[in-house]
């Protein structure tokens, strides 16, 4: 039989799972009650609950039309990139690696960039040439880094060193693509490149929730497997585990995970980097549990940087993409600052 | 039980193993010396099929050539590199039945894995993360962690370096009851001579990728084999207890 002490531990991590969701869903009322127009929770609740009681019907086009797909989108990106980066963290071995070590983020930014200063459209679905772009550019940087690693080893060295080789370079040419726009066309990119919530629709959020969906039944069977990579590849190998293969195929996830998570709102940082070790402080490296805490981690750092950044000014949405390390910094300090060696 | 066959590595055209040949007998263990650099390591990984080599590793005259299907039969234990791991202790030793876990762990197999702590006299430190125990209390979990696969053949690289004399005796005591009660073949890679004189039935002499000696410990540890391979004068000698003591004198 398990000890006391052990018991106690699973308790306290199954404690901090239903924390986290019950903050998620606090956040999410929060979020939906707070904007330029003024609402209150009751009113948001009856939208859900009552809409056919509710005397203003204008209260339920906000919520419904406007701040459901944007809150929506947030949590699907903090998701995402929460779990991006967890793995990352895993297969590269590294506490700072997250979804931008490798240059996707970069590249989508690129694509963006290219995008608005060329102006190229989408035959039928204008709309979406911004994302598909980037999306295409962030998958690029990821087959890159992919190529290197398959011609030269999937190490965890080879695929940092490619990755941030193809970062900088993305990097670079997005600057270039700055300099070469003119002050209106900059400023739409910089407004990209910032990451905002204002982009999201209901297509943006069935597009990333199905990437993310997708991302978890294709990793459901690797939670064993990952958890045994954090006692280094050595000993992953001798318990049997395809260290290789296992690295290549959770590299895809992450860059699909990333490219879905940034095509539809822009660059978005910190998140990535800041959950995962948030969620491993609280409860361990178990990737069974590992993962679903870092993707509900970031999802509630999303809410809270989207209800920050229509708090600081009245009236209007400050750019989310600016406000995430603002709320994500003080949690992570926080936590290293109260967390016990091995507890 | 465990036979190489005209066993070959070689990393960028460089032999590192030599035809090799031996059979390993079933509840034996085997002491593999030689000084660094001699090939006991990648002798222990292409045992275990972790790196790539040509010739025959045959585990109870059944092919086990699949990696997946080596590693249910043998448990490689790879020399501590100290990696800070925060896993909890029990994570760690569940491990070693990784192909049968899934989302959800039979109570079973938990309360099994809890068993195989206490039996290593960790019982209090199932909870406990991996980075905040000694390297000998690690080593142990590992150890652990091995055992538990329920392996036939326990590849050891180094159980005892950086170890301190009790655990080092700790260590090497559950691997010859290993042997001698469950029937396993445990073969360690080993720089201390008298310790694998005391627990080894056997030994293999490495160098330069081949097997120069190969026997008792009595047969194979003389004054003039140390010298030859370790360039080291020693002394052998008997103890009260009948065990061979080695003592190393002056560097030649």
């Amino acid at each position: 039989m398990t000890s006391i002490a052990y018991r106690k531990m699973a308790r306290h991590r199954l404690g901090w799972l239903i924390t986290g969701v019950t903050l998620l869903l606090l956040s999410i009322l929060i979020d939906l009650s707070t904007g330029p127009a003024l609402l209150n929770i009751y009113d948001v609740f009856s939208t859900f609950f009552s809409p056919e009681k509710m005397s203003d019907p204008m209260v339920y086009v906000i919520v419904h039309n406007i701040r459901l797909p944007m809150t929506m989108m947030a949590i699907v990106v903090g998701a995402s990139l929460g779990a991006a980066g967890a793995l990352m963290q895993t297969i590269l071995g590294n506490p700072l690696a997250s979804p931008y070590t490798l240059g996707f983020s970069a590249a989508a930014g690129f694509g963006a960039a290219v995008t608005i200063l060329f102006g190229l459209e989408l035959p039928y679905f204008p709309e979406l040439s911004v994302p598909f772009f980037a999306f295409i550019a962030a998958s690029t940087a990821c087959a890159l880094v992919y190529g290197v690693a398959q011609l030269k080893g999937v190490t965890a060295e080879v695929m940092v060193l490619s990755g941030i080789a193809t970062l900088f370079l993305f990097q670079s040419l997005q600057s270039l693509a700055q300099y070469m726009a003119s002050p209106e066309v900059l400023q739409e990119i910089v407004f990209w490149l910032f990451g905002s919530m204002l982009k999201a629709n209901w297509f943006s959020v069935s597009v990333g929730s199905s990437i993310f969906l997708f991302s978890v039944l294709v990793l459901t069977k690797d939670c064993w497997k990952l958890t045994a990579l954090r006692l280094g590849d050595d000993r992953a190998l001798s318990l049997g585990v395809n260290v290789q293969r296992l690295r290549l195929k959770v590299f895809a996830v992450v860059s699909l995970l990333t490219a879905g998570a940034v095509a539809f709102v822009g660059t978005i940082g910190f998140i990535g980097l800041v959950a995962p070790h948030i969620a491993r402080m609280l409860v361990g490296e178990d990737h069974r549990l590992l993962l679903p805490f870092s993707s509900i981690t970031g999802a509630v750092l999303m809410v809270a940087a989207s209800i920050i950044s229509k708090v600081i000014s009245p009236g209007s949405i400050v750019p989310i993409g600016i406000v995430t390390a603002v709320v994500g910094v003080p949690f992570l300090f926080g936590l290293i600052l109260t967390n016990k060696r091995g507890s | 039980m465990l036979e190489i066959s005209h066993l070959n590595v070689s990393y960028d055209s460089v032999k590192i193993l030599d035809d090799l040949n031996f059979k390993l007998e079933r509840g034996s263990f085997t002491a593999l010396l030689g000084p660094n650099g001699t090939g006991k390591s990648t002798l222990l990984k292409a045992m275990a099929n972790l790196i790539p080599s040509s010739g025959e590793v045959t585990f109870c005259e059944d092919d086990q050539s699949t990696r997946n299907a080596r590693a249910n039969v043998c448990a490689y234990m790879p020399q501590d590199t100290g990696i800070a791991s925060t896993l909890t202790v029990l994570e760690v030793v569940l491990l070693g039945r990784i192909v049968s876990l899934g989302l959800t762990v039979p109570k079973a197999i938990l309360d099994e894995a809890s068993q195989y702590l206490n039996r290593f006299g960790l019982e209090n430190f199932e909870s406990r993360r991996l980075n905040t125990l000694s390297g000998g209390q690690r080593q142990l979990v590992y150890l652990a962690q091995s055992l538990f696969r329920d392996p036939s053949v326990l590849l050891l690289d180094e159980p005892t370096s950086a170890l301190d004399l009790r655990h080092q005796l700790i260590v090497l005591d559950h691997v010859a009851n290993y042997c001698r009660n469950l029937k396993g073949t445990a073969v360690a890679a080993m720089h201390d001579l008298s310790l694998a004189a005391k627990y080894a039935q056997r030994i293999i002499c490495l160098s330069e990728g081949r097997v120069i000696a190969d026997g008792t410990p009595e047969k194979v540890l003389t004054k003039a084999l140390i010298r030859k391979v370790y360039r080291v004068e020693a002394d052998v000698f008997s103890g009260t207890n009948g065990v061979l003591h080695i003592t190393a004198l002056a560097a030649c």
